[in-house]
């Protein structure tokens, strides 16, 4: 396969001096960019990536998307410094600032970054390098081709002569930049920093506790704010005790802010600045704010199980959204039904780093903020649009984040930040929320239930299968993260298939969390196969083995990530076939009292198929191991970074599975902290065991896909213990009796 | 009121109350921000220090509570041979992801290893089960520990 292919004729690449001597090169490659994480809108974007080469040698490459974990500022360097064939520890990576005409998209989302950056990023280090030679070439009157590069040094074989890149780079700097279309990018075999194991590039800054992250921000004059908000969604600002709160100690001031009503903008509420934010805090205590709750304060997790419930009992939904044959005639005519009712909770992202922002109004009132954002273009155009300014005077320096997992692509913490510091010009302000403020001020992963049929026939051949889904209706919006998709496995594969859906009017704010939509419909879909396996007399690995028997590969498509390989079965059978093979499945003999469970799943263009061992001990499930085999396509990039995030991710979905749940009384939310909001600990750690089955398919990320199977393969493994089927999460001792 | 702190060795003035935390105190009043700020009751670890060489939740410590104590912070770390190989060895094996509860993880993982410098696998989750790592690192940082483990038990043989 040609990995030009995948590249717009329009690319072009720009060079220049720098200031020092030296050479700058920028890559400018226009894509169409989607709004946001799956979002509909198509519109031009520019992707672009600087590469600076100093007299003396230095590598210098901007970083231009967030870094939240994921390893994104050292694997995208990775790809231009492999190409360019650079020294690794002579390069120096900056974080670029918020800039859609410079940058293009600056998303952490959707592991998208590794698809679109694939070929674009190896370009621009191709190019530099194409360059670099070049100048040799003509410095010592050779021909370029003859010329070989190593470790940023540019040797002639046929003398044994060396010139370093720094000293060529002021004079390949005159040159003009390569048409990309006739770059020749490396075979995979010469790669020497693709595929190496690299440690993350901030790490050493890290240990040593080096200021780096947004809460880290320390600015000259900087005053801390609390923000007060109220409990009940849609609520809005009655009265509040601005005197109390200013009179106690350290209070510099306290104000009401009114909202837009939009909770991902701003909300109504009282800021708090003090000289420290434990003294705004202690503050914020005495404000005793009232607010008017309106109609959401009688809502309820309770309420919307009860009516989800007779919603999936009745039978009737409001909207069938894919109808493949004739559903009832299967149904009808089957040999045996299996048929279930599944459900997941509210989930909070509760990023370690509580959510914050720093803003500084300038005297022009021009904004400067300080953001740890996954979404800083969307944040930047918000706040420019809330204080009537154009976007170029609301400066968001992008700092790190301590996690993100989807909370931070909606800004709300920003527009806050914003608000205040335009209340106070001249002074830098740092928002901190606390902990309690993030878990109940979250944009929650949306609960689900599903009323699931399957029909089978004689055989036990699925013939049917219809999807009641009870969602909810969170309004407008380019991204729904309570949607369903038509393609959800086994669609496509199940020749009668109804997919349909049902929605309640709900205020409780949704967005994306680690594997959105995915980290809910693999457990019910791969819990409630596994219960039609059992069926049909066979082991789920087999079902879903069949399910794709002689199923073809399905039509690319373009996307916001460039290009997206179409549903290949090929990839579900391989990375099937891997699990069963190294876990052991069906053959291993198991200590007493373990059992094991599987669980299939593609999402964000990773196929994923994973066996977790459990057993049961307390009434609490224990994981031993679990075996994950996966298909990113033929590379690993940075197999450091990339196991992490299997790892990470692993153990992100066993927790949830555990003990997760956000609940929803009186129209607020019920948990506050950790103590309620149990994340997973170290001892909860199993062994992890990740083998990869590389395709011919260009690599894509790893951020999300390995977390949705490994949920289902855990209630499996349960099931096969009790007998019992967990059709609801998080797992209670109840299910385990 | 006035007041000196000592940290890392050095004497810090500050005014503040008795009950202030001594996560801010160090965040807000001395701007060191190597310290994180996670959960503010003690449920995380994120804020985790050494008083007198022992793991302690900053953000639930009155700095009242620190007059004749020596607080040892991430900032500090690298002082000490057993914090130096922690480090170290946190880097050869790209422990994190986020890295945000880093420095309480290598707080507490250090006061581990001076009180016990060979704790086996069960010991070393007892003690690190009071810190969070929300991309869970757990696994990287076990073995990180062990590998520090070797220089815990050279030190404490060398006393």
């Amino acid at each position: 396969m040609s990995e030009m292919g995948t590249v717009s004729r329009r690319s072009f690449l720009r060079a220049g001096a720098l200031a020092g001597g030296g050479l700058m090169l920028t890559a400018a490659i226009p894509m169409v960019a989607r709004a946001a994480v799956g979002g509909g809108d198509a519109a031009s974007g520019t992707l672009s990536a600087f590469v600076t080469i100093a007299p003396d040698g230095l590598i210098t490459i901007t970083g231009k998307n967030p870094e939240i974990g994921q390893g994104i500022k050292t694997m995208l360097p990775m790809l231009i410094a492999d190409e360019l064939d650079a020294d690794w520890d002579r390069i120096k990576i900056v974080q670029a600032d918020t800039d859609a005409a410079r940058y293009g998209p600056q998303i952490a989302g959707g592991s998208f970054a590794t698809p679109m950056n694939w070929i674009p990023m190896r370009q621009v280090g191709a190019a530099a390098r194409q360059m670099l030679v070049a100048a040799a070439a003509a410095k010592w009157g050779v021909d370029a081709a003859s010329l070989k590069t190593s470790k940023g040094v540019i040797t002639n074989p046929a003398n044994g002569q060396t010139l370093g890149y720094g000293e060529v780079a002021s004079a390949a700097a005159l040159l003009p930049a390569p048409d990309p279309k006739a770059l020749v990018l490396k075979d995979p075999k010469d790669f020497t920093i693709i595929g190496r194991a690299i440690g993350g590039i901030d790490s050493p800054r890290i240990v040593h506790g080096e200021p780096i992250f947004g809460v880290d921000t320390l600015l000259p004059g900087m005053v801390y704010a609390a923000y007060d908000r109220a409990p009940v969604f849609g609520a809005k600002f009655v009265s509040a005790d601005l005197d109390a709160a200013k009179a106690m100690p350290g209070v510099i001031d306290a104000f009401v802010l009114k909202g837009t009503g939009q909770a991902d903008e701003l909300v109504d509420g009282v800021a708090v600045i003090a000289k420290n934010w434990w003294l705004a805090q202690q503050a914020r205590a005495k404000l005793n704010t009232q607010w008017d709750n309106g109609e959401w304060a009688s809502h309820s997790t309770k309420g919307y199980d009860e009516t989800a419930r007779a919603l999936m009992a009745g039978g009737k939904s409001e909207e069938t959204f894919r109808t493949d044959g004739d559903v009832d005639a299967a149904f009808a005519s089957a040999a045996k039904v299996v048929d279930a009712e599944y459900h997941y909770p509210f989930l909070a992202h509760v990023p370690m780093e509580p959510m914050n922002c720093t803003s500084l109004c300038h005297p022009d009132g021009a904004m400067e903020m300080w953001a740890p954002t996954q979404n800083p273009q969307p944040g930047q155009a918000g706040v420019a649009k809330m204080l009537g300014l154009s976007p170029d005077k609301v400066k968001v320096h992008i700092t790190r984040l301590g996690g993100g997992f989807g909370r931070r692509l909606t800004n709300d913490f920003m527009y806050q930040s914003a608000a205040i510091a335009a209340k106070m010009p001249g002074t830098p302000v740092q928002m901190i929320w606390s902990r309690e403020d993030d878990v109940r001020t979250d944009f929650y992963r949306p609960a689900g239930w599903h009323r699931l049929r399957a029909a089978l026939d004689a055989k036990g051949k699925v013939i049917g299968f219809d999807d009641h889904f009870i969602t909810f209706d969170i309004g407008g919006g380019s991204y729904n993260p309570a949607a369903m998709g038509p393609d959800i496995f086994p669609a496509g594969h199940v020749p009668n298939l109804r997919y349909a859906q049902s929605k309640m009017k709900t205020a409780v704010p949704m967005g994306a969390l680690r594997a959105p939509g995915s980290n809910g419909l693999a457990f019910v879909t791969q819990s409630f196969l596994d219960e039609v396996a059992e069926a049909a007399g066979t082991d789920l690995p087999t079902l879903v083995m069949a399910l794709v028997e002689g199923a073809q590969k399905e039509p690319d498509t373009k996307g916001f990530a460039g290009t997206t390989v179409g549903f290949t079965p090929d990839r579900l059978r391989g990375v099937t076939k891997k699990a069963v093979e190294i876990s052991g499945w069906g053959k291993k003999k198991l200590p007493k009292g373990h059992a094991m469970g599987f669980g299939y799943y593609y999402s964000h263009q990773g196929y994923f198929a994973e066996v977790v061992e459990a057993s049961i001990e307390n009434q609490r499930p224990v994981v031993h191991n679990v075996w994950a085999a996966g298909d990113v396509g033929r590379h690993i990039i940075n197999p450091f970074g990339a196991l992490n995030q299997v790892n990470g991710a692993i153990i992100d979905g066993i927790g949830q599975a555990m003990a997760l749940a956000i609940e929803i009384e009186g129209g607020a939310v019920k948990q506050s902290n950790f103590h309620d909001y149990p994340l997973p600990r170290m001892p909860v750690t199993p062994q992890i065991h990740v083998e990869w089955v590389p395709t011919d398919h260009d690599p894509t990320g790893l951020g999300e896909p390995a977390l949705p199977p490994v949920i289902p393969a855990l209630v499996n493994a349960l099931h096969k213990l009790t007998g019992k089927r967990i059709r609801s999460l998080p797992i209670r001792p109840e299910d385990l009796a | 009121m006035a007041r000196t702190v000592t940290i890392n060795g050095k004497p810090r003035e500050v005014d503040v109350p008795d009950e202030m935390p001594l996560l801010w105190v160090l965040r807000n009043e001395l701007h060191m921000v190597g310290t994180k700020f996670g959960c503010g009751k003690a449920l995380c670890g994120a804020c985790t220090v050494q008083v007198d060489g022992v793991a302690t939740r900053s953000c639930v410590t009155p700095v009242g509570s620190l007059e004749g104590k020596q607080v040892t912070t991430i900032e500090g770390l690298a002082d000490e041979p057993v914090g130096k190989a922690l480090q170290d060895a946190w880097l050869e094996h790209d422990v994190m992801q986020c890295g945000y509860c880093q420095a309480g993880q290598l707080m507490n993982a250090s006061a581990l290893l001076k009180r016990n410098p060979e704790p086996d696998e069960r010991q070393v989750e007892a003690a690190m089960s009071g810190n969070i790592c929300r991309c869970a690192c757990y696994g990287r940082i076990k073995t990180a520990i062990a590998v520090a483990s070797a220089v815990a038990k050279k030190e404490q043989a060398d006393v």
